[in-house]
């Protein structure tokens, strides 16, 4: 786990910047604008159609690896410092966060491959 | 090496102050340090919702209905809008670290960090015109 | 006008109690006053066995450092009439390090720390002074100059919480010092310096908190120090990877 620290730092960090860049606009429209109908949703063919792409395809995965090492990778340091979480027992909290990312990362690559 | 007074009978005892379990309420910045942090726990679950939606668009016309009604739930507008808020404060505190992790030189001169920061809110105000205009124009 | 000005103090004396009390001391108020001549009044006049460190008395030394209201502060930078309508200061030592006595706190690890960061110029080839000095332009004295201006007065320690999470962390002054020896043109220590300090009691215990920077009296802006080496420990990484042999 030492020698990938800067790697795993560098995904936070990434993810960092994609998800404050990409995620309040999503949020504000798929999350509230659309379900509470102050906009119009697209409908489901040109929705469909729209993410068939590849570049979308490509973007949705970029959307969503990288916040999911940032949530890994911050909420394992998070964790630490809430309970005092000290040497011994730090090695599962972070095998389950980076674990957990890494699950979301293959189930992602999956239906993302699978849509077409 | 350790410390050593004239006391007669050996070297001080040394006091170790116990850190409280619950220090980061002890102080206003330790406070908002933590909700910084916990921000990520939203943006995770966001990444999630995100897949099971392209799940629910791979499954046909029905799970994806399925899927948009769940979202107009009254759980999850609640959830949304506190979602909303809290990447709102990853993204504002976000923009305000960057600057500090890179030192960036134009022509001999430092660009400051204000200038750094100004650029990247710019920079998200066109993302999200563009992901809105292409979302919208359907 | 206020008379006086009630101090409450942390006092420890090993010898006679095992663990910290407070006593309150009621100074003079004077406007021009800063908090360490009020302790200076209460050990000339008041009570000649309170300890505390202080030399410069004008915010060069670093001695003076203690926790002013929960906060670390520089005493001798901080007016009496910041708090004269605020009821009694408590003053109290340094947070997150070991009391020796009263206000004065035990500094051998964090000068073990500073020393475990190399802070000195390292060369791969070193010339005689007899050839005259490694020369170095204004611009390049710019690059690592804000990262010299620590005065080592342990502030920004005690706004850390990781120094008290974790006391084996390296801490924010000694990561800035490595950095000014990193960016400094005439050094070539930096992959050693990387070796300390890519650990995770090095640079990745921090976690931007960001108070080391807010306490700072002197700008250092340590914060920033350490956030530069982890995208500098982050791009050698890409680097070791990418291009094996041919990263140096």
């Amino acid at each position: 786990m030492r020698g990938i620290t800067p790697f795993l730092w560098f995904l936070f960090g990434t993810g960092g910047m994609v998800s404050a860049l990409l995620f309040p606009i999503h949020v504000l429209l798929i999350g509230l604008a659309f379900p509470l109908g102050w906009l119009d949703a697209p409908d489901y063919e040109s929705l469909r159609s729209l993410v068939i792409h590849p570049i979308t395809r490509l973007y949705l995965f970029v959307f969503i690896f990288f916040p999911l090492f940032h949530w890994a990778h911050r909420f394992r340091y998070t964790i630490y410092d809430l309970f005092q979480i000290k040497h011994g027992a730090q090695q599962p909290i972070a095998f389950l966060c980076y674990g957990a990312a890494l699950l979301g990362t293959i189930f992602a690559a999956y239906t993302l491959l699978a849509i077409a | 090496m350790s410390v050593q007074t004239g006391s007669p009978s050996g070297p001080p005892e040394l006091y170790h102050r116990p850190m409280s379990f619950w220090w980061w309420l002890q102080k206003r910045a330790y406070f908002n340090f933590i909700l910084r942090e916990l921000t990520c726990v939203f943006v995770g679950v966001f990444a999630v919702i995100t897949i099971l939606q392209i799940r629910a668009l791979s499954q046909g016309p029905d799970a994806y209905a399925e899927f948009i009604n769940r979202l107009r739930t009254p759980g999850f507008i609640l959830f949304n809008t506190v979602g909303l808020a809290a990447l709102l404060f990853h993204a504002i505190t976000w923009f305000k670290a960057v600057p500090t992790t890179m030192i960036v030189r134009f022509g001999g001169t430092r660009v400051p960090d204000q200038v750094i920061a100004g650029l990247h809110y710019v920079g998200w105000m066109v993302v999200s015109v563009v992901v809105a205009w292409i979302l919208l124009l359907r | 006008m206020a008379e006086t000005i009630t101090l409450t103090v942390s006092r420890y004396r090993p010898e006679q109690e095992s663990e910290p009390t407070f006593q309150s001391y009621d100074v003079p108020y004077d406007e021009d006053w800063v908090i360490l001549d009020a302790l200076n009044y209460v050990k000339d006049q008041l009570d000649g066995s309170l300890t505390f460190r202080w030399s410069c008395r004008m915010g060069v030394c670093g001695s003076c450092g203690m926790m002013v209201n929960g906060t670390p502060k520089l005493t001798c930078a901080i007016p009496l009439s910041d708090y004269v309508s605020s009821g009694p200061i408590r003053i109290e030592p340094l947070q997150f390090f070991p009391v020796v006595r009263d206000l004065v706190v035990d500094m051998n690890g964090f000068l073990g720390k500073l020393s475990s960061v190399k802070p000195w110029i390292i060369r791969d080839d070193e010339t005689p002074p007899t050839e005259g000095e490694y020369l170095q332009t204004p611009a390049e004295l710019d690059v690592y100059k804000q990262f010299s201006m620590c005065i080592n007065c342990m502030l920004c320690y005690s706004a850390c919480p990781v120094v008290g999470l974790e006391p084996e962390f390296t801490g924010p002054a000694a990561i800035a010092l490595a950095q000014r020896y990193n960016l400094d043109s005439r050094d070539q220590g930096a992959a050693e310096r990387m070796a300390v300090l890519n650990e995770h009691e090095g640079m990745w215990g921090c976690t931007f908190v960001g108070e080391c920077t807010e306490v700072c009296p002197k700008n250092v802006d340590p914060a920033a120090a350490i956030q530069l080496y982890k995208m500098a420990s982050a791009t050698d990484w890409f680097k070791s990877v990418l291009l094996p042999r041919g990263s140096k």
